[in-house]
């Protein structure tokens, strides 16, 4: 009876809480995002060395003209659980850009054909210029993007996640923005001029970047299907990857380490209960 | 640490040491013949989780630091340059940043146990506040380890802490320019954060030391709160406790190693992976999961210098709460009104963590200030009156018998095993 009342209290006071909360602040947390399905989410989640390979041609093709990548060397696109790319490849597509080196003897900058150590450089000198030719907003760095936002998930989602390894909100996010650009703007939402209405963008819903996607838009040598939906998977990937580089060894060694120590502590708690095997307690 | 070993090494060697150091007796006299409880549960191992946790935190963090720069202009960089270069730099970063969220999982359970089972109540009244001093420790390190990283909530977050020194009447504006070094977060705090940041866990484990010395002496509490009468009572600490704590920590590492490894980011906040920007605030400003209980205590208060001073407050009612509680019962067990208030109070706290992630509008205001109370009336209200209205239940006369007891007299009493003697 006792812990059936103080059950009851509990249950209760948990109720009470949740009751006066929920209805006040179920809504405006943030645009809705609708999920993908990812190779690398979950334990064995790795890279799709295709998808990269397409999604870099995105960001090399369309994104690249505004977003910098600054995090990532040439050299990045042919290490191990990555895109793939062997010595040669990585050499002439870092031959394609110039960048700035010195200074040389006679105390001059100069220009040179880009080695596989260099970055990627970015498309404007600095966050000004970038904010001068984009109407006044800044088009943000890429190498981190896929980390960098991510949609609230609000209780009792961000409980379930925690179970689910739910780690993919980025590249949701990404790929929820680049096809929720809208044509039709509501008659209450008022978008400046020189903005866009997507009501996906986390700041939104006006956004500084105009459309970056249409069909046909970039070629895809293997076939793949050339649309805005694709083509955003594809960068959502590609960003994964620069984000988050050592994700495939990262859930190759911890499947090995969740291994070990299961095994280890049934070991553990064998010898525990072997010990203890005569006493009381 | 309350080394009353009368063990004499065979060793010549060993004896030769013992003779001008004791510390081969003082370690066995501490961790091996120590007499322990024999009816210690499972939540008495988060003490040596923590401290666990606390030893791997040194240990990646060393490593850290000698990749890391702490520079405004290099801080954040220098994080990425170990996430992508330096070999197993991501893993040692993603344990260092879990293995915080670890420390603090461990210490709250390991602080409510204590609750829970009146640890804190006479005679280990200075263990509980070396505890309390540990957790406030602790706290200042995460803080400034949180800064270091140099994204925008590092930034962000130590400027809105910072700012909270302000609020001290007269003095208020020339201590938070002592913070910073300058007049606003920058190079100078980040230095300072860096080199705090590197001092406070080894002071951390200094009082974790004293923390031991203190029960060690007084003896471990147990789960009935009734002190070991005989040698029926208690039990070697190894091989009994070292294994158990041992399983325990493994287990533990299990927990560490799915975050680590598999949801590394699930509890960091998305924004600090954007460097930090002074000119661009982020849309909602928030702590890591560990603080925002007390955040959310911090915002309860329409005043400045009150939600300060409710915030500091709610850590240090708990360095008199030996002498709020005013029963003489430890345990929860025999104390059926208190159990149900600790429940209470164990989901205030909870709910507080909650509205503390949420901006302080509209209901959650409301919410926050209705906690901040009730987390306020059960020290200072309900604590010291129930001491005085509860009936507690009737105590066993001794360890042993409550154990006998629960196992329903199945095992002999004298059957205090002796594995090492046997077979």
């Amino acid at each position: 009876m006792k812990t059936l009342i103080s059950t009851s209290v509990r249950v209760a006071v948990a109720a009470a809480f949740v009751g006066m909360a929920a209805p006040a602040f179920a809504a405006g947390e943030g645009p809705h995002i609708e999920r993908q399905q990812w190779t690398f989410s979950g334990p064995f989640g790795h890279y799709d060395k295709a998808q990269l390979q397409r999604g870099f041609k995105i960001y090399k093709e369309v994104c690249s003209s505004c977003h910098s990548l600054d995090q990532i060397a040439f050299r990045n696109l042919g290490e191990a659980g990555g895109l793939g790319y062997d010595d040669d490849q990585i050499k002439t597509l870092a031959a394609e850009y110039t960048v700035q080196d010195g200074p040389n003897d006679e105390g001059d900058m100069f220009e040179r054909a880009a080695k596989p150590s260099d970055r990627f450089p970015a498309p404007f000198p600095n966050r000004k210029a970038a904010e001068a030719s984009n109407g006044g907003a800044y088009p943000p760095d890429l190498s981190l993007i896929a980390k960098a936002r991510a949609v609230e998930r609000g209780f009792p989602w961000f409980v379930f996640d925690a179970f689910t390894q739910y780690q993919e909100q980025g590249p949701d996010y990404i790929h929820g923005l680049l096809t929720g650009y809208e044509e039709d703007v509501p008659e209450d939402v008022e978008i400046p001029d020189g903005k866009y209405y997507n009501p996906h963008f986390i700041a939104g819903p006006a956004i500084g970047m105009p459309p970056p996607l249409s069909d046909d838009l970039v070629d895809y040598p293997d076939g793949s299907p050339t649309t805005v939906d694709q083509y955003a998977t594809d960068v959502s990937a590609f960003l994964m990857w620069a984000a988050e580089p050592k994700l495939e060894e990262r859930k190759k060694i911890g499947f090995r380490v969740m291994i070990f120590l299961v095994v280890f502590a049934s070991l553990l708690y064998f010898t525990k209960k072997k010990i203890w095997r005569n006493v009381a307690h | 640490m309350a080394g009353h070993s009368t063990y004499v090494p065979q060793n010549k060697a060993a004896r030769w040491l013992e003779k001008r150091l004791p510390v081969i007796s003082l370690v066995r006299g501490s961790f091996v013949d120590f007499p322990t409880p024999k009816n210690l549960n499972y939540w008495w191992t988060f003490g040596g989780i923590a401290f666990f946790v606390l030893v791997a935190q040194i240990v990646t963090g060393i490593v850290l630091a000698m990749h890391y720069t702490g520079h405004v202009d290099m801080a954040f960089n220098s994080v990425e340059h170990i996430m992508r270069d330096v070999n197993y730099g991501w893993l040692m970063r993603y344990l260092h940043a879990n293995g915080a969220s670890m420390f603090f999982i461990a210490v709250y359970i390991h602080i409510f146990r204590g609750l829970y089972y009146g640890s804190y109540k006479d005679p280990r009244e200075i263990s509980w506040i070396l505890g309390v001093i540990i957790f406030l420790l602790m706290m200042a390190t995460a803080f400034m380890g949180y800064v270091l990283p140099w994204g925008q909530m590092s930034f962000w977050g130590a400027t809105v802490i910072t700012n909270l020194f302000s609020a001290i009447p007269l003095v208020g504006e020339t201590i938070t320019h002592w913070l910073w070094g300058g007049f606003a977060v920058g190079n100078p705090t980040l230095n300072r954060f860096f080199s705090l940041h590197y001092l406070l866990p080894f002071m951390i484990v200094g009082v974790v030391l004293l923390h031991v010395w203190a029960f060690h002496t007084s003896g471990n509490n147990n789960p009935t709160g009734v002190d070991p009468k005989s040698d029926k009572d208690t039990l070697p600490f190894h091989p009994y406790y070292t294994m158990k704590d041992l399983y325990a920590i493994v287990v533990f590492m299990l927990l560490f190693a799915w975050f680590a490894f598999y949801a590394p980011n699930y509890m960091g906040h998305p924004d600090n992976y954007t460097e930090a920007n002074p000119l661009v605030t982020p849309a909602h400003i928030v702590p890591e999961w560990y603080f925002l209980p007390f955040y959310a205590i911090l915002r309860a208060i329409p005043d400045k210098l009150g939600g300060v001073v409710a915030m500091f407050g709610a850590i240090a009612v708990l360095f008199i709460l030996p002498w709020l509680d005013t029963s003489r019962v430890r345990s929860a067990t025999y104390r059926p009104i208190y159990k149900q208030f600790f429940w209470i109070f164990a989901v205030v706290c909870v709910v507080l963590g909650w509205l503390g992630s949420k901006p302080p509008e509209g209901g959650y205001v409301l919410a926050s200030r209705i906690c901040t109370a009730y987390y306020f009336i059960h020290f200072l209200v309900i604590l010291p009156l129930l001491g005085f209205f509860e009936k507690p239940k009737p105590l066993p006369a001794s360890i042993n018998e409550a154990v006998l007891e629960k196992n329903g007299s199945g095992q002999p009493s004298g059957a205090v095993a002796a594995p090492e003697t046997k077979s």
